[in-house]
C-alpha cells in the first residue's frame, strides 16, 4: 500500500473508477503511454477528448431539436461520439453510446432522447471525477507504473 | 542487413521493422494524438493527418515516403473506402482500416476494398507493433510477380528480402508461375468491374514486355510513367497502372543489379602474368603433376563430374601424395610455369567440365564467405603472392567448381596456424606456392562432396591418409599438423583443406574468390565483403568454384556467422 497520501489517494481514486465500471482497458492503455517524453500524456488525451467530444454532443443536440429526427445523422454522429469516447476508455459512455444507436436503428425517437440524457449524465460525471484524479495526480508527483484494477 | 532497396526514400535497413513510415488518417484528434503515441513506442515514424484529402496530397507529394497507411473508416470528406482505393491504385501501398464498428460488412467492405487489415477501435498496442507484416508481406509478393513475369526466380522465400540469400534455383520458377497463375485469375475479374472494386491490372506477360521494351527504349535512367505509357500503346492502361508496375520492376532490378554486381566481382578477378621469378618454388605441386600418368588425373576429374566426389577424393589424395612427395624445394625457376601450362593444358582436355553442375546449386556456400573479415586476408601480408594468367586456361575445366568451399573461419585459423608452422620451413615455398597450384591440387586440398553429404560430413580420411604416408620429413611434418588442424576444423566447418604446402595463402585466396563462372546465389552481406579488391583481384576464381550441389546443405548464413564467431571470438 502506498504510504504517499496522495499517492495513496490517487490509487484509491483510480480503483473506484474502474471499480464502478466508469473506465476500462483503455485507460490502462493511455497509462502505459506515459512515459518521459510525455509524462502528462493521460491528463492530455482526456482534454482533448473531451474538448472535442463537446463539439459532437452539441451535433447531437441540435439534431435532436429537429423533428422528424433524422436517425441516419444521428446514427452517423453518435458513431463518431463513440469511437471517441473509446478512446479514452469511457465505458459507461460508451454503453449509452451504443444504446442509443440501437434505438436509432430501430427508429425509436424517445429511446433515442431518454438514452441521450443518460449520456450525458454519465458524460458529466465522468469528466468531474476524472479531474479529480487528474488534480491529485499533480500533487502527488510522477506516478508509479500503471497497474491493472483487478 | 538490407531490406528493400528502390522505392525508399529513407534507409531503414538494418532496424526493420523500426523506422517504419505510418501515415495515419483520422479525423478524432483523441485517437489521432494516441495513434501517434502508440506508433511511435513501436519505433515507427509517424505524420498524422485529420483530413483525407490532406492524407491524399501527401501521399501523392512524397511518392514513396510511407510504407503503410492507417486509416479511419468514417470520416467526414472522404469515405474511408475511397480513400483505400486511391491509396491501392495510385500508390500501391498497404492499408489498414480503423473504426469502432465492427460490423461484418463493413469488415467486408473493407477487404474488399484492398484492405490488409481492419482494425477494430480501441485499438491496443499489441495490435500495431505487427503493422509491418503488411509492407513486408506485400514487398514479397510484388517482386515475386515482376520476377514471375521475368521468368525467373530471385526470392527463394520471404525471408529473401531480408537477406537471406539469392538463390537462383530451378525449383523456384514453378510455385512462382503458379503464384502467379492463380494471382491472374484472381485480378480478372476485377479488371473487369473496376467501379465497384480496385482495379487492378493484370500484368501478363506480354504485357510486361511490352513495358520492359518501352522502358529500354526510353532508357531507364530518364524513364518516367508516361512516357512508358506512351510507347506501349495500351488504351486501358493507366499512368497510375504504369507508376506503381515501375515500381516493383525498380524494387525487382535493384535486386537483379546486386546480384551481378556480386557475381561480377568475383568473376572479374584479373591474372596477371607471373614474372618468371615467382615461378619458383611452386613448382614443387605443379612439376610433378607433369609427370603424373593423364589417366590418374583423367579419372580424378571424370569422377568429380559425375558427383561420386568422394572418390575422386581418394585419387587425388593419392595423387596428391605423390606430388607433396616429390617436392623439391629447389627447382630451376623457369622450369616451372611451362609444366604448370602444360600440365595444365593435359588436364583440359581430360576433364569435361559441366558448368551446369557449378550454377544451380552453386550458389550459397559462396556466400559464406563473405562472411569472414578481410583482413585476416590482407594481401598486404603477403606481398609475393600473385596470381597467375596461367591459371586461366583451368577455367573451363573445372573441376574445381565442385569444390566445396572451405568454411572461411576454418581457414582462417588454419592459415594463423600454418603460419606459425610452416613459416620457418618454408617460407620461400610456401609464398610462391600458392600461386601455381593446379587443378589437381586444389581437388586434393578441397575434397569433392558428393551430393548427399553436407559440409560436416566430409570425407576427410583419404585426406588424412594422405598426410600420413607423405616422405618428405619436413613437409610432411607441416602437413601432418596441418591435417590435424583441417581435421580438426573439418568437424566444424566440413572441409578440409589439409596441406600446409599450400599454405594460408592459397586457402586465403581461396576464400576470396568465387570462381563460379556462372551466377549463384549469394547472400548480400556476405558479397559486400567478398568484393574487397584487393581479395579478390588476385585470385584465380576457378579457385572458389566449388558448387555445393545440393543447396539443402548449405549451411546457413546464421551458422556461417556462428562459426564464424566461434572461431573468431
Amino acid at each position: 500500500m502506498e504510504r504517499n497520501p496522495l499517492r495513496r489517494q490517487l490509487q484509491i481514486m483510480r480503483k473506484s473508477l474502474f471499480d464502478q465500471g466508469y473506465l476500462d482497458e483503455q485507460f490502462v492503455q493511455l497509462e502505459e503511454l506515459q512515459d518521459e517524453s510525455n509524462p502528462n500524456f493521460v491528463e492530455e488525451v482526456v482534454t482533448l477528448y473531451y474538448r472535442d467530444s463537446a463539439r459532437l454532443i452539441l451535433n447531437i443536440e441540435q439534431a435532436l431539436e429537429r423533428k422528424p429526427y433524422n436517425f441516419h445523422k444521428l446514427d452517423a454522429y453518435m458513431h463518431q461520439f463513440k469511437g471517441s469516447s473509446s478512446s479514452i476508455g469511457a465505458k459507461k459512455v460508451k454503453a449509452e453510446s451504443t444504446l442509443f444507436r440501437e434505438y436509432c436503428k430501430s427508429g425509436n425517437g424517445e429511446g433515442c432522447m431518454r438514452c441521450f440524457q443518460q449520456l450525458k449524465k454519465e458524460y458529466t460525471t465522468l469528466r468531474k471525477k476524472l479531474e479529480a484524479y487528474f488534480q491529485v495526480a499533480r500533487q502527488a508527483g510522477p506516478m508509479e507504473t500503471a497497474c491493472r484494477p483487478k | 542487413m538490407v531490406f528493400l532497396e528502390g522505392g525508399f526514400s529513407s534507409p531503414r535497413n538494418d532496424a526493420f521493422p523500426a523506422g517504419l513510415r505510418v501515415l495515419v488518417v483520422d479525423d478524432d484528434p483523441t485517437w489521432l494524438k494516441i495513434l501517434e503515441k502508440m506508433l511511435k513506442k513501436c519505433s515507427y515514424e509517424v505524420t498524422t493527418c485529420g483530413l483525407a484529402r490532406d492524407a491524399l496530397s501527401l501521399l501523392r507529394e512524397r511518392k514513396n515516403g510511407y510504407d503503410i497507411v492507417i486509416s479511419d473508416v468514417n470520416m467526414p470528406d472522404m469515405d474511408g473506402f475511397k480513400l483505400l482505393e486511391h491509396v491501392g491504385l495510385e500508390m500501391d501501398l498497404p492499408v489498414i482500416m480503423m473504426s469502432v464498428d465492427g460490423e461484418t460488412s463493413r469488415v467486408m467492405k473493407g477487404v474488399q476494398h484492398g484492405a490488409c487489415d481492419y482494425l477494430l477501435k480501441p485499438i491496443r498496442m499489441k495490435e500495431l507493433r505487427n503493422i509491418w507484416q503488411h509492407v513486408f508481406r506485400k514487398k514479397i509478393h510484388e517482386v515475386r510477380d515482376i520476377e514471375s513475369l521475368e521468368g525467373i526466380q530471385l526470392t527463394r522465400s520471404g525471408c529473401d528480402l531480408f537477406d537471406d540469400g539469392y538463390f537462383l534455383g530451378g525449383d523456384d520458377t514453378t510455385s512462382g508461375r503458379k503464384r502467379k497463375d492463380a494471382d491472374n485469375k484472381h485480378e480478372d475479374r476485377d479488371l473487369t468491374d473496376p467501379s465497384t472494386k480496385k482495379a487492378r491490372v493484370v500484368w501478363t506477360v506480354d504485357l510486361h514486355q511490352k513495358f520492359v521494351r518501352a522502358v529500354n527504349q526510353i532508357g531507364f535512367d530518364k524513364v518516367g510513367p508516361k512516357k512508358i505509357l506512351d510507347l506501349m500503346n495500351v488504351p486501358w492502361l493507366t499512368r497510375e497502372n504504369v507508376a506503381s508496375h515501375l515500381q516493383k520492376y525498380r524494387l525487382y532490378l535493384s535486386r537483379l543489379q546486386k546480384e551481378s554486381d556480386i557475381k561480377n566481382s568475383f568473376m572479374g578477378m584479373k591474372h596477371t602474368d607471373p614474372p618468371s621469378k615467382d615461378s619458383t618454388a611452386s613448382f614443387g605441386l605443379h612439376k610433378p603433376m607433369n609427370t603424373m600418368p593423364d589417366d590418374v588425373l583423367n579419372g580424378t576429374y571424370s569422377f568429380s563430374m559425375s558427383n561420386s566426389l568422394a572418390q575422386s577424393v581418394d585419387l587425388k589424395g593419392q595423387a596428391d601424395r605423390n606430388r607433396i612427395t616429390s617436392v623439391p624445394m629447389a627447382e630451376p625457376k623457369g622450369a616451372l610455369s611451362k609444366d604448370i601450362s602444360d600440365s595444365q593444358k593435359t588436364k583440359s582436355s581430360q576433364m569435361s567440365f559441366d558448368h551446369s553442375l557449378g550454377s544451380v546449386d552453386s550458389g550459397v556456400s559462396f556466400a559464406s564467405f563473405g562472411s569472414t573479415n578481410p583482413s585476416p586476408y590482407s594481401w598486404t601480408n603477403i606481398p609475393e603472392i600473385q596470381f597467375k594468367q596461367e591459371y586461366e586456361p583451368f577455367q573451363p575445366e573445372n573441376g574445381f567448381n565442385q569444390l566445396p568451399l572451405p568454411e572461411p573461419s576454418m581457414i582462417e585459423k588454419e592459415v594463423n596456424r600454418s603460419r606459425t608452422e610452416v613459416k620457418p620451413l618454408f617460407d620461400e615455398y610456401r609464398s610462391n606456392l600458392v600461386e601455381h597450384l593446379s587443378p589437381a591440387d586444389l581437388v586434393d586440398l578441397f575434397p569433392v562432396q558428393s551430393k548427399t553429404q553436407t559440409l560436416k560430413n566430409q570425407v576427410f580420411n583419404p585426406i588424412s591418409a594422405t598426410k600420413s604416408s607423405m616422405k618428405t620429413k619436413d613437409i610432411s611434418q607441416n602437413c601432418l599438423a596441418d591435417s590435424e588442424f583441417a581435421q580438426r576444423n573439418m568437424n566444424a566447418a566440413g572441409i578440409g583443406v589439409p596441406l600446409a604446402s599450400l599454405s594460408e595463402d592459397l586457402q586465403i585466396c581461396w576464400l576470396q574468390g568465387d570462381g563460379y563462372p556462372m551466377n549463384f546465389a549469394l547472400q548480400d552481406f556476405e558479397c559486400s565483403e567478398y568484393n574487397n579488391p584487393a581479395l579478390i583481384a588476385e585470385t584465380p576464381f576457378y579457385l572458389f568454384g566449388a558448387p555445393r550441389f545440393d543447396h539443402e546443405h548449405l549451411l546457413d548464413p546464421t551458422e556461417y556467422f556462428a562459426i564464424d564467431q566461434g572461431l573468431f571470438a
